[in-house]
């Protein structure tokens, strides 16, 4: 290879600055200096750099990194962002902590602060199961009605909040409807009486069977469900009487409630929300339109 | 043209016929790889459109961004290396059949990587997502392709290596240590697709992410650079703006962009130091990259007025800006207060794509205006008012993808961290995805008129291919009598 | 204009040119990277990582093979909102046994890394099964051919065996049960004593997507879901615990 293509540089017409003299393909180049503003740019890009590695953690050492002059770490930043948050909430917190639910409902300052936070924990926890509005679906109850299932006072939403029901919390609300098909506790023919008979709690015309479905009901499922077929909230059994129904009130469904059984399960919620945040939410459960007063516990069965 | 006048003047045989069929799978995997892209924003938009198992989402968007990038843009850049690194060198590309290996090598590996996308075969790493037996075949093609280029360069008749292949050497060669560190991986069985990586965690987020930002680095902008540093200069008809601005530029370049990793990992569970470190090398990044931009934009000085004429040398004018734009934006979103709001949001997808559709898109379609006449020996494009309409469509797509994504992306971000006077959180997650949807469409229709506008360009191919003129095309002579 | 004129070398040397990027671009890398392999100043000492299960392994590669990291992150930033919204921040720690880590880069759905235990697992079936039944406003798309596809788990145990060599301490006898535990975790009422006593007492065994007839890919999916962030005890969590002090107790 010999240098015989290097030419002598040359001016370039059109700018006057000089070629580095070599051409590849028809290309040259001109020897235009690097731009200064580039240049200056570059260094106030690096000295910046050093300046902050010299008070941030930068560069690994032999046994560990430099901490820097500042002593920052992103979980002090944290900590110290999380603080303006508390300030934010502090007028309400320092009260709410030691409240009583009885105490929150009497304070409108407390009570609108724990609906504001109930109802942030509950668009990003709950609203996939029960709904946006809370309006409940198939398997997910409604949280606007006054029909509850396991107690719509404070203290029994936030119980069911806290240790969920069917979850693995170990004081979780527990109850299990035996699937009386399934399993072979009824013929099919009993559950379709039953089911015709349940039907009729919630308005349905009776059917022949009706007897026969008033008998298995008596037998099998009053137990849980009274006598009435007004539910025992003890057993978590829905009331049968009020249409409104769980897993839905069409007849195959209910045959299939009867007869497969359902265990829905609710999340515990304790050790995942923090308690405030529990109990803010019992608020605003409460809140929503069915929320039943605390005392007396509970209206006597009729 | 006096160019013309040079490439037809004698000169050794040059192997073209790989660079026709690297030109050729550019313009088709391109589209494919857009039309995948346009589905996939149609997905976010109309969640019905996704077809499980294999058209869903999850398995779509990789199949998108492996076949932009390393499909058509790993064509092309194979393409403009073997092109130009023949006529800067003065040598037929060394290797006898070994260049036309690399072609169906390559292909075969873009088809055992899609294919297997679509079956579920994936790696499961951002841009690596090739399972173990594509990446080891792979290897062997990239081997071949760097013995290749180095083998043309040692034969070269000018002393000296021309710029644009100091930029090809480093995206060949960094791009396969990148590749073999990032892909160790245990197969589960000799003849069965699953393997796993064998770093895991923090250490593997690391590598990934060296990796991963560095396939920009080296894959989408040293590897597109070089094709820069030729056609833009010869497009215009100019010198290169400044050697030492290039020597400068280009080792800083690569020193640099090898530390910039971290910023894909900021507060994460990566150690603070080296989130720092990622964060300090990109912001003294970005004078080393607009040192490529100033190159190319300043090529031009003296040559302005052909922006008015010439879209080939719009489209490449366009893509430094795009560059330009990108490379100031990625410092920016470096900065871990910046970061802190745009990462996780589609104010990187706007990044990426204001960098993949306005530069890489860009420069690759200038590159192929520029070859396809020549490589198949006609005297211009069948139509140049076409090729304008190429240029308006798809900057308007662009635009309206960009213009969608980063307001999108800020209120992602911004609607996340809003508190409301309480210290509550005032969104909830899925309450951001239902804000996204108008952004969503907009982008759609931005990806729609992209590929409405490749299209446009390759029926302008076809018809010049075939040897078609439009019937309003003045032919280059008389360009020429009216210049004179 | 001396050190640009000695560029010369290079220009006209290819190999040294070639030799000269391969240094530049390497040390960069190798600064960043070698000292994260101290893993007692990169790894937090807390109780409670183990190993995935077998079954939750097989949920795991099918959440790779679905490429559900491209729209979920498991990574919560220490940033005030994200621990508010998703929980305790991530540790490095929780992903040490995550062979690839799945970490993400988009957050077009929530992230997941705590998602374990939000959920029961009937809403998981329904959610994957069909997302917008259960969440309206939903984008994902539907994963209901998991419920019909069984798992493939005859050969899971290659996978522990795999993933001993890169390092995570699966023992022979979880190699060599590992078909059996996939299986026991997903029955309900099996005899699970062989599989608490080789991963611990906090699993969760039942059948995940209510089908008795079939491990399916659902159960693992779930499983794997059901176990995400799930681990950690962070009572033993000490936060200036690293990186100058030194950890002794490794999980
Ligand atoms: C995985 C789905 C799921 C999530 C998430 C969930 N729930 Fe529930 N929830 C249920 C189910 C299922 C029931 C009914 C259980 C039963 O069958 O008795 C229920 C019941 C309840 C009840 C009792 C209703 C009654 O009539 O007694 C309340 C109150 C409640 N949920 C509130 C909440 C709140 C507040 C949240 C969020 C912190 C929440 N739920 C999250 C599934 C869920
Ligand atoms: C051991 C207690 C128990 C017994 C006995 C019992 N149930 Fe239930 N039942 C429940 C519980 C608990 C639920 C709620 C299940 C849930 O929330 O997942 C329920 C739910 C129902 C529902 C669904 C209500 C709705 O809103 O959708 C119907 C219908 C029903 N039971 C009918 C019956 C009939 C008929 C029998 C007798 C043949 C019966 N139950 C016996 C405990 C019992
Ligand atoms: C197109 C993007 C997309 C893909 C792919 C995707 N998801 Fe989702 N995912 C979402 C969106 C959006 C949400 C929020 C709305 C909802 O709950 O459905 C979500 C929610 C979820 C949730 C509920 C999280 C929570 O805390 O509420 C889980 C669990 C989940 N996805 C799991 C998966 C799994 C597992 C896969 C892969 C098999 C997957 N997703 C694939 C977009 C996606
Ligand atoms: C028609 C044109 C295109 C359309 C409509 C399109 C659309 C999309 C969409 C919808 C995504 C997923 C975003 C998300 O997950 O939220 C995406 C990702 C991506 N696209 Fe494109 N794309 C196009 C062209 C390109 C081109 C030409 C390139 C590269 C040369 C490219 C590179 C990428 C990359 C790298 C990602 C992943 C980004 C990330 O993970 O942050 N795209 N694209
Ligand atoms: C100085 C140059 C650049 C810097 C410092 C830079 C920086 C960044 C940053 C900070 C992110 C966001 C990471 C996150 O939050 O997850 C990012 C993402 C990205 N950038 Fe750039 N960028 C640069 C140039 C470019 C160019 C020119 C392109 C394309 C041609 C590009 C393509 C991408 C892609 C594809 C991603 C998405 C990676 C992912 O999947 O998450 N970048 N970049
Ligand atoms: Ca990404
Ligand atoms: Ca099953
Ligand atoms: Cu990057």
């Amino acid at each position: 290879m010999t240098d015989s293509n290097r030419l002598p540089p040359e001016k370039d017409p059109i700018t006057g600055v000089e070629t580095t003299g070599h051409e590849w393909d028809g290309l040259k180049e001109l020897n235009n200096p690097a731009p200064r503003w580039w240049v200056l740019v570059w260094l106030v890009t690096i000295v910046w750099s050093v300046g902050y590695w010299v008070v941030y953690p930068a560069w690994p050492t032999l046994s560990g990194h430099t901490e820097g002059k500042w002593g920052w770490t992103q979980y002090k930043e944290l900590e110290a962002s999380q603080a303006d948050i508390k300030a934010r909430q502090q007028a309400y917190l320092d009260r709410f902590e030691g409240a009583s639910f009885e105490q929150i409902m009497q304070d409108p300052e407390l009570y609108k602060f724990a609906v504001a936070g109930g109802n942030a924990a509950f668009k990003d926890n709950c609203a996939t199961c029960h709904g946006t509005g809370a309006a409940g679906g198939l398997g997910y109850p409604n949280l606007n009605d006054d029909d509850w299932i396991w107690g719509g006072t404070l203290e029994e939403i936030y119980a069911t909040l806290r240790y969920g029901i069917r979850s693995a919390h170990p004081q979780t609300r527990q109850s299990a409807m035996p699937a009386f098909g399934k399993d072979g506790v009824l013929t099919a023919e009993d559950v379709n009486a039953v089911t015709d008979y349940v039907l009729t709690l919630s308005g349905a015309a009776q059917k022949p069977s009706h007897e026969k479905g008033m008998t298995v009901y008596a037998e099998n499922c009053a137990a849980c469900h009274g006598e009435q077929g007004k539910g025992l909230r003890e057993f978590g059994a829905p009331n049968l009487t009020d249409a409104i129904w769980l897993y839905g009130g069409e007849r195959a469904q209910v045959y299939n409630t009867v007869f497969n059984a359902h265990a829905g399960m609710m999340p515990a919620w304790e050790g995942r929300l923090d308690p405030n945040t529990i109990r803010q939410l019992a608020v605003y459960v409460h809140a929503l339109g069915g929320g039943e007063k605390s005392a007396p516990v509970e209206a006597p069965a009729p | 043209m006096s160019t013309e006048a040079a490439y037809s003047a004698a000169r050794p045989s040059y192997n073209d016929d790989v660079v026709r069929l690297f030109t050729l799978a550019t313009i088709f995997w391109g589209i494919a790889g857009f039309v995948v892209g346009l589905l996939i924003a149609l997905q976010l938009a109309f969640p019905q459109l996704n077809l499980e198992p294999w058209l869903n989402f999850g398995r779509l968007r990789p199949l998108h961004t492996s076949a932009v990038i390393f499909a058509f843009g790993g064509n092309a850049l194979f393409a403009a290396a073997y092109y130009i690194v023949q006529r800067t060198c003065q040598a037929r590309l060394w290797g006898g059949w070994l260049p036309t290996f690399t072609f169906w090598g390559y292909q075969a590996v873009i088809v055992m990587a899609g294919v297997g996308y679509l079956f579920g075969i994936t790696q499961g790493k951002e841009y690596a997502e090739p399972e173990w037996y594509v990446d080891i075949w792979l290897t062997v093609v990239w081997v071949a392709y760097l013995l290749v280029f180095m083998g043309t360069i040692f034969k070269r008749k000018e002393k000296h290596i021309y710029v644009a292949n100091w930029f090809f050497m480093a995206f060949i060669i960094t791009v396969a240590v990148l590749h073999l560190g990032n892909n160790i991986n245990i197969p589960v069985e000799l003849f069965g697709t699953k393997s796993y990586p064998i770093v895991s965690g923090v250490q593997g987020a690391m590598i990934q992410w060296w990796y991963g930002h560095n396939a920009v680095g080296f894959f989408l902008t040293a590897g597109f650079l070089g094709m820069m540093y030729y056609f833009v200069p010869k497009q215009a008809e100019r010198p290169i703006y400044s050697y030492r601005l290039s020597i400068l530029h280009f080792w800083s370049l690569i020193f640099i962009y090898i530390w910039a990793g971290p910023h894909h990992l900021h507060y994460t569970a990566l150690p603070d130091w080296a989130q720092t470190l990622g964060m300090t090398f990109s912001v003294m990044l970005w004078m080393p990259s607009w040192g490529g931009m100033i190159n190319g934009i300043m090529t031009l000085s003296g040559a302005w007025h052909k922006l008015r004429q010439d879209p080939i040398i719009m489209f490449m004018v366009i893509a430094i800006s795009f560059y330009g734009m990108s490379t100031f934006e990625g410092p920016l979103m470096s900065i871990k207060e910046v970061n802190a709001l745009s990462h996780y949001t589609d104010w990187t997808i706007g990044h990426v794509h204001s960098g993949a559709l306005g530069w890489v898109g860009f420069i690759t379609f200038g590159m192929l205006y520029y070859l396809v006449p020549r490589l198949w020996n006609r005297t211009q494009m069948y139509s140049t008012k076409l090729i304008w309409t190429h240029l308006w469509v798809a900057t308007l797509g662009i635009v309206l993808y960009v213009a969608a994504m980063w307001p999108a992306g800020i209120l992602q971000g911004l609607d996340w961290r809003t508190y409301d006077e309480m210290g509550f959180l005032k969104y909830s997650f899925v309450e951001t995805v239902l804000a996204l949807h108008p952004y969503y469409l907009i982008r759609a229709a931005g990806g729609l008129l992209f590929v409405l506008g490749s299209l446009i360009m390759v029926y302008n191919f076809w018809r010049t291919i075939r040897g078609d003129l439009a019937a309003d095309e003045p032919t280059v002579a008389q360009l020429k009598g009216a210049v004179a | 204009m001396s050190i640009l004129g000695r560029h010369k070398f290079f220009e006209r040397n290819s190999i040294y040119m070639l030799i000269g990027i391969i240094v530049t671009v390497l040390i960069g890398g190798i600064v960043e990277i070698v000292p994260l392999f101290r893993m007692e100043t990169v790894i937090e000492p807390v109780k409670g990582v183990r190993p995935y299960t077998p079954l939750e392994l097989a949920g795991f590669n099918i959440y790779v093979r679905e490429g559900c990291y491209n729209c979920h992150s498991q990574q919560i930033r220490p940033l005030r909102d994200e621990v508010a919204r998703y929980g305790h921040y991530s540790l490095a720690a929780e992903s040490m046994y995550d062979h690839p880590f799945q970490w993400g880069s988009k957050r077009t759905g929530p992230d997941l890394s705590r998602v374990g235990g939000k959920y029961s697992d009937a809403w998981h079936v329904a959610h994957m099964s069909d997302p917008r039944s259960v969440v309206p406003e939903s984008i994902m798309p539907t994963y209901s051919f998991l419920n019909r596809q069984a798992a493939d788990l005859r050969r899971i145990d290659k996978h522990l065996k795999a993933l001993r060599l890169a390092g995570v301490p699966y023992s022979d006898e979880q190699i060599k049960e590992a078909y059996n535990d996939a299986v026991t975790q997903a029955t309900d009422g099996a005899d699970a004593a062989g599989l608490l006593a080789r991963y611990g007492d906090k699993i969760n065994v039942r059948n995940f997507d209510g089908n008795p007839k079939m491990v399916s890919e659902m159960d693992a999916l779930i499983a794997y879901m059901q176990v995400l962030g799930t681990m950690v005890d962070f009572t033993s969590y000490d936060q200036t615990a690293l990186p100058t002090k030194t950890a002794e107790a490794q999980p």
